[in-house]
């Protein structure tokens, strides 16, 4: 399906050069760990895009065919791992659909912090990232600092700080410690002014809004017909949120949970929100609404956290302990999508009665994701190919698996 | 200096011989020294906006001798010659850079006369010598053999060969106002306060100085048109290829030519050596006076000087650690639908001005004023500035005596 690009400045180029064939990666500074594009270009203009995957394959679904489902929490950890915890919690809950388990109220809004702080670690990863990919460093910097303090919460509650396995089949590895509420109270009170920052240095920025609006603009339709997920498929205007429209047996996970699916729809965002309005040069699907998406979606986490925070407080009884290492598992088979940052992180898990699972599947939200980058980056300058891939959002761990 | 020697007899090939080598290594004190400063003030102040401390181990609490540390380091890593690449052109690159780097500052006035070569085309000399920057570095990129350094390469030919025309249109502005290209003369004439100062002179030179520091922050490659580098498209462009000593060598030009724009900018617009407030005459430190008041009313104008170049080196800094950078056709936009033009309208707006109001807003206002109290040098201001550029022979009267020895031919 062609894709109309929004790209008055590449048509100019009508002066062709001979073909060049350029490898970017796996060894590139912006392809986000062991991506391998091969650029075909005639001068600065890339005409073909071919990604090349598999540098970082680790054969996970085949080991989780030979452990039990808690001997492989730790390798859902490497899948994402930016977002260890939304990874911990996806595999979890697959395997609790399995075991027909429920966990308690206190451990669900323990693990709805846990997931929402992991979101915000994660899009602060792809906002610094975003910006070192267009050549600004300061903001890597600056989001890295406030991650750093994200993991220093994960490290108070699990000794971890990135590969975390704390939420566990059946609840979660260990009880918050005293006083991590306050301490993440203290977070979310220093990291809101930080917000504005970035929005300052990035999102309103004149020349990041000349690097990004208009640059890979993703139609839904196409979105949609290559499995695009998360903040990409969001910021094509589709309020499409798992958190909301996903499998009841997630969706209760946010029961009593106000929060709004961060999409430009009829023209206009949800929240009214205090953040710069939406250039003129902008068009819904661009860079600029991925990047803008995930920005809104750190305020909206951070507000599911401070929910999940006064409703873990005021739950009664204890958290959920994890399931016994070797239990057996009923036979069936089960697929549950949650929502990572990332988009949907989805696990298959089937059984035949045993400890070990007998098959075990990922589908990843950037595989799917790193699928249209072939699509977007036709026609573009070679100086957009970072700028359109870092808008995806891509970790090789889960690509690549 | 060679007049000294061979005030003292000695053989006129011996004078000229020691009078070159010791300027020599006094520029190359300040260039080398301007590096490590930039280097140092980089490094503090990228640090500061991103909320780390950068260097405070290596020579003390500030972290002052990270950049010769830094060097050495480099200077101890292997040397590596790609086998794709052209060896002889590869080895060359480096130097061509930094030697034009270096060229540039023989003609760079630090004080009133205190300049290694006084030319009467000292501004053309300097956009010429400092254009063929660009020689080393596409030479750098062609002989790596690398499509990333080949891309960075053609990028800062089209970029660097570019942005030369609105600056040397901007350069244009004071030599007109002035009616000379000696750099010494652009300085002098704008002794006094700080409103003497070019920038100041009316509207269109403030429009031009803004214009200069654009082109200037694009011709020496920094960012947000680092687009030779571009260390997230290109991985280093057309540095990709280079390690350890040939790589200290293209930094060592880098860092140079960012002082050099700054302290052009300064002579040029910036009144030079010439301070806000004209502290040095207020004192009574001419030579008039006594040699060796002069002597330390220029070395006050020299701290003038370096303060301006760390200034404009300070807003490079500041520039590249906030802005992210701009594609390749918005940076060609920049310079030839926008500075270009922009740049001429200003020229024929000074020429206008000069033509209708000779002497700049503030000579005027004075002059308006209180027309009894003007003072003599506003005076011979006024009676210089309408006049046809004359040539450097017939002005040579009207200048101080030389101050310093060491610094005149």
């Amino acid at each position: 399906m062609p894709i109309n690009q929004v790209q008055p400045e590449a048509v100019e180029f009508d002066v062709h050069t001979d073909e060049m064939l350029i490898n970017m990666g796996p060894q590139h500074p912006s392809t986000h760990g062991v991506l391998r594009l091969v650029l075909r270009t005639d001068g600065e203009v890339v005409t073909e895009v071919t990604p090349h995957i598999g540098y970082l394959h680790r054969c996970a679904e085949k080991i989780g065919e030979h452990l039990s489902p808690r001997q492989f929490l730790p390798y859902t950890d490497r899948l994402d791992y930016l977002s260890a915890m939304n990874m911990n919690l996806g595999w979890s809950l697959t395997v609790e659909k399995l075991l027909g388990l429920k966990v308690s109220e206190k451990t669900r809004h323990l693990r709805v912090i846990m997931a929402e702080l992991g979101r915000i670690a994660s899009h602060l990863v792809a906002a610094g990232c975003y910006g070192l990919d267009l050549g600004s460093f300061t903001p890597f910097t600056w989001t890295f600092r406030d991650r750093e303090k994200i993991l220093n919460l994960f490290e108070a509650a699990c000794g971890a700080r990135l590969t975390c396995s704390y939420i566990t089949v059946g609840g979660v590895t260990a009880d918050l410690p005293p006083g991590w509420l306050s301490q993440c109270e203290q977070f979310l009170t220093e990291f809101a002014p930080v917000v504005d920052e970035l929005h300052a240095v990035l999102t309103s920025n004149a020349v990041f809004v000349r690097r990004t609006a208009g640059v890979g603009v993703l139609p839904a339709a196409t979105a949609i017909d290559y499995g695009c997920t998360g903040p990409v498929l969001r910021g094509c205007g589709v309020a499409w949120d798992l958190r909301r429209d996903g499998d009841p047996f997630y969706t209760e996970m946010y029961d009593g949970y106000q929060f709004e699916v961060i999409a430009q729809t009829e023209g206009r965002y949800p929240q009214d929100h205090p953040y710069p309005p939406v250039p003129a040069a902008a068009c819904l699907g661009d860079s600029w609404h991925r990047f803008y998406v995930r920005m809104l979606e750190v305020v909206e986490s951070m507000e599911l956290v401070r929910q999940a925070m006064a409703k873990y407080a005021a739950a009664a009884g204890e958290v959920d302990k994890p399931i016994p290492l070797k239990k057996k598992l009923p036979q069936g088979e089960v697929y549950l999508e949650t929502e990572a940052p990332k988009g949907q992180m989805g696990f298959m898990v089937k059984s035949d009665g045993s400890p070990i699972p007998s098959r075990v599947r990922i589908r990843s939200s950037s595989f799917c994701n790193l699928s249209v980058a072939s699509e977007l980056c036709r026609g573009v300058l070679v100086a957009d190919v970072p700028a359109i891939i870092g808008s995806l959002d891509l970790v090789l761990g889960e690509i690549d698996r | 200096m060679a007049e000294f020697l061979l005030s003292i007899s000695a053989p006129a090939w011996l004078a000229y011989s020691v009078a070159a080598l010791i300027q020599c290594a006094l520029l190359l004190a300040v260039a080398l020294g301007s590096a490590a400063i930039s280097i140092w003030l980089e490094r503090k102040v990228s640090a500061r906006i991103q909320d780390r401390l950068g260097p405070t181990r290596v020579g003390g609490r500030f972290g002052w001798l990270q950049p010769p540390a830094d060097g050495l380091k480099l200077l101890c890593k292997e040397d590596i010659i790609p086998a794709a690449a052209d060896g002889p052109l590869f080895r060359l690159a480096p130097y061509i850079s930094f030697c034009t780097a270096f060229c540039v500052f023989l003609a760079l006035p630090f004080a009133n006369n205190w300049v290694a070569l006084r030319l009467n085309v000292g501004v053309f000399f300097i956009l010429a010598v400092s254009g063929l920057e660009v020689f080393g570095v596409i030479l750098g990129g062609y002989a790596s053999g690398s499509k990333w350094s080949l891309y960075g390469a053609m990028r800062e030919a089209a970029q660097v060969v570019s942005y030369e025309v609105p600056m040397a249109l901007c350069v244009v502005v004071p030599v007109l106002i002035v009616g000379s290209m000696d750099l010494v003369e652009i300085g002098n004439h704008q002794a006094g306060w700080f409103w003497h100062w070019h920038v100041f002179h009316d509207p269109f030179t403030f429009a031009t100085f803004w214009i200069y520091m654009t082109c200037a922050v694009a011709s020496t490659n920094r960012a947000p048109f680092d687009l030779a580098e571009a260390e997230s498209e290109l991985v280093a462009g057309f540095l990709t290829e280079y390690s350890g000593f040939r790589w200290v060598v293209f930094f060592m030009a880098e860092y140079p030519a960012m002082f050099l724009v700054s302290g052009l900018a300064s002579v040029l617009f910036l009144g030079g050596w010439n301070g806000p407030i004209p502290i040095a005459s207020l004192l009574h430190l001419t030579p008039a006076v006594h040699p060796l008041a002069g002597w330390i009313g220029n070395l006050l104008g020299m701290c003038n000087f370096i303060a301006k170049g760390v200034l404009g080196i300070t807003c490079m800094i500041w520039l590249r650690w906030t802005l992210p950078r701009l594609r390749i056709d918005q940076v060609m936009t920049t310079c030839l639908k926008y500075c270009v033009p922009l740049a001429s309208a200003m020229l024929a707006g000074v020429m206008l001005w000069m033509y209708l109001l000779p002497g700049g807003v503030w000579t005027q206002a004075e002059q308006l004023w209180s027309p009894s109290t003007v003072n003599a040098a506003t005076a011979v201001r006024r009676e210089q500035a309408p006049g046809p550029p004359r040539p450097a022979e017939k002005q040579a009267h009207h200048e101080p005596e030389p101050m310093d020895v060491v610094w005149t031919r």
